[in-house]
């Protein structure tokens, strides 16, 4: 469980994190999603106690996280930034960490193991590809075997065999009971991971919701029509509040209407139908609309500077 | 790695309780000892430390007959044995920098304050882990230096000193207690300064840069100013005599333990303080 109430914080004049309140809870995986430099990484690193923020607080558990007697046990977490020593071997960086509290070597055999990097556990991790860098800061999250996993873009550098493994692991840690918090800023990559989506631009939070509701909310309500008579078929759904557009020869694109009303009325007039499909808007073109504006302002704050 | 997408489940593990300074203390050790940057500053101190002393008294006792009186009347033994203390100063300086330094250029820190949040621990062990090393390696080495310099010095039958004459023991043990010092003190500017080359900079410019400068001062002021430098006041650690400008070691060894304390005690409030 992670608590953030009127989280804020800034550096210098410019304000990374403004105001966030939201709850992650246990048993799903929770998406954080926003753009590049949103302020994901400044919000974790908050959460971690790594930066003290301006204003608001943030709890893990019920604690402020440098309160906990054994934070290992309670928060496992994988930042963006590197935190490994490239002098030091994989399996010696987890020793060091396990030590800290009483974790026996057997664990860090067993990480190790878990993701895949039992060949290289004593090369240094400054010959680490990217990807096998993420696996080592994975094993460190893992480590304590933690109630709760937070992980700052995990996917980055992994192959596509990594990623399906990652998407696994994190539905069965969320099935096990625990609070899983996954950032990223690709929402194709959330959407099929994510149960529930906190969405944040520009340091505030823009939307906190299932990622079904989510979705719905930004669907478009288009059907996709395809008639040998589309001609005729135009005519027959044209009424005030219903959009039409034709898109090419023999297909439309119907906005205002259910795929059974239109369905329904083809069929009473005898118009055959090849195609009928509703248009859910992709998770990816929600996102968009919905940090359009901030990027929108961002940009126009830019140009203003400019003519300033 | 298609062990990696086999095992998708976490296996359980025991929770084994609270962070301790003890088991922070433990993974400092590993730290400290995993590291090949480790290996060779503390390998290059022990070196120097012993061979130093050798050279300087196998050079000496072969240039004796022809070096004349006054020469000869500058040839102090405890000078000639603990000679490697002030070279391998800068080798104990420059790990004792990087043991902080190095977590913040790799990034290694945020791992280290993840898991050990209150960070002071983090800060305890590392001082008392290097110190106990430095004192663990650089006793034996100040011992061999200094038996070895007698054993070629007596051989010739000059510039024989018993370690049980007055003042000689403490000076040589003062030689290791010194550079443990020094060691501390290092840490402690690294820790203030986060950054590996703005730290050896820091170090070098209050230890061998400051007091030359002094020199520019009129006599009375540097003779008043001097040694209350950290450097001078750390010196008498391991000098057999002192002069009227300099403290007696005793005083001196507190001066610099008192140096060592403070900036351990800056480097504590900002550690503590400070976003990572």
């Amino acid at each position: 469980m992670i608590e953030a109430n009127a989280l804020t914080k800034d550096y210098g004049d410019k304000r990374a994190v403004d105001g966030l309140s939201f709850s992650v809870r246990p048993g799903i995986v929770t998406g954080f999603l926003g753009p590049n430099g949103s302020g994901k990484s400044t919000t974790m690193r908050l959460i971690l106690g790594l930066d003290a923020p301006t204003a608001g607080d943030v709890t893990v558990n019920g604690r402020h996280y440098r309160d906990h007697a054994a934070p290992l046990h309670e928060v496992g977490a994988l930042l963006e930034a590197r935190s490994v020593h490239t002098g030091r071997s994989a399996s010696n960086h987890l020793l060091a960490l396990a030590h800290t509290h009483g974790i026996p070597r057997s664990r860090v055999d067993e990480l190790v193991d878990l993701v895949g990097l039992h060949d290289v556990a004593r090369k240094r991790a400054g010959q680490f590809s990217l990807g096998m860098g993420q696996r080592l800061g994975i094993a460190a999250a893992l480590l304590g075997d933690p109630e709760t996993i937070m992980l700052d873009e995990p996917v980055n550098g992994l192959d596509p065999e990594g990623i399906r493994w990652m998407r696994n692991l994190l539905k069965g840690l969320a099935a096990e009971g625990r609070t899983v918090f996954v950032s990223s800023h690709l929402m194709s990559e959330m959407a099929l991971t994510a149960d529930h989506l906190i969405v944040i631009g520009r340091g505030r939070l823009i939307a906190d919701a299932s990622t079904q509701e989510f979705l719905s909310r930004a669907s478009t309500n288009l059907v996709r029509v395809r008639s040998p008579r589309a001609g005729e078929l135009e005519t027959l759904l044209a009424r005030p509040g219903v959009t039409i557009a034709a898109l090419e020869r023999e297909v439309l694109e119907v906005q205002g209407l259910t795929a059974a009303q239109i369905g329904d009325a083809a069929a009473a007039h005898g118009l055959a139908i090849h195609e009928l499909t509703p248009q859910q808007a992709s998770l990816e073109e929600a996102f968009m609309d919905l940090t359009h504006e901030d990027v929108e302002f961002k940009a126009a704050e830019l140009a203003g500077v400019e003519a300033a | 790695m298609s062990a990696m997408a086999k095992a998708g489940r976490l296996p359980r593990a025991a929770h084994t309780g609270r962070v301790t300074q003890t088991r922070v203390a433990r993974s400092e050790w590993t730290k400290l000892h995993s590291l090949r940057s480790t290996r060779w500053s503390l390998a290059a101190a022990v070196f120097l430390t012993i061979a130093f002393p050798i050279l300087f008294a196998a050079v000496t006792a072969s240039h004796w007959d022809s070096m004349s009186p006054g020469e000869r009347a500058d040839r102090n033994p405890l000078d000639i044995a603990l000679a490697g203390v002030n070279v391998s100063q800068l080798a104990i300086a420059v790990l004792g920098v990087l043991i902080i330094t190095g977590e913040y250029s790799t990034g290694m820190i945020r791992a280290s304050f993840s898991a050990v949040p209150k960070r002071l621990p983090v800060l305890w062990a590392k001082t008392g882990v290097f110190a106990a090393v430095v004192l663990a390696l650089m006793l034996p080495s100040v011992l061999v230096a200094f038996f070895a310099s007698q054993a070629i010095l007596s051989r010739k039958g000059i510039l024989e000193i018993s370690f049980s004459h007055p003042g000689v023991a403490r000076s040589v043990i003062g030689g290791a207690v010194y550079l443990v010092l020094v060691g501390i003190f290092a840490l402690g500017i690294g820790a203030i300064v986060r950054n590996t080359a703005g730290g050896i900079a820091t170090f070098a410019g209050i230890f061998f840069v400051l007091p030359p400068l002094m020199n520019i001062l009129p006599a009375s002021w540097n003779d008043a100013i001097t040694k209350y430098l950290p450097s001078e006041a750390g010196r008498q650690l391991f000098s057999l005599t002192h002069d009227a400008h300099s403290f007696s070691p005793l005083p001196g060894a507190i001066l610099f333990v008192g140096y060592c304390a403070l900036v351990l005690g800056l480097a504590a409030v900002l550690l503590v303080r400070r976003d990572t």
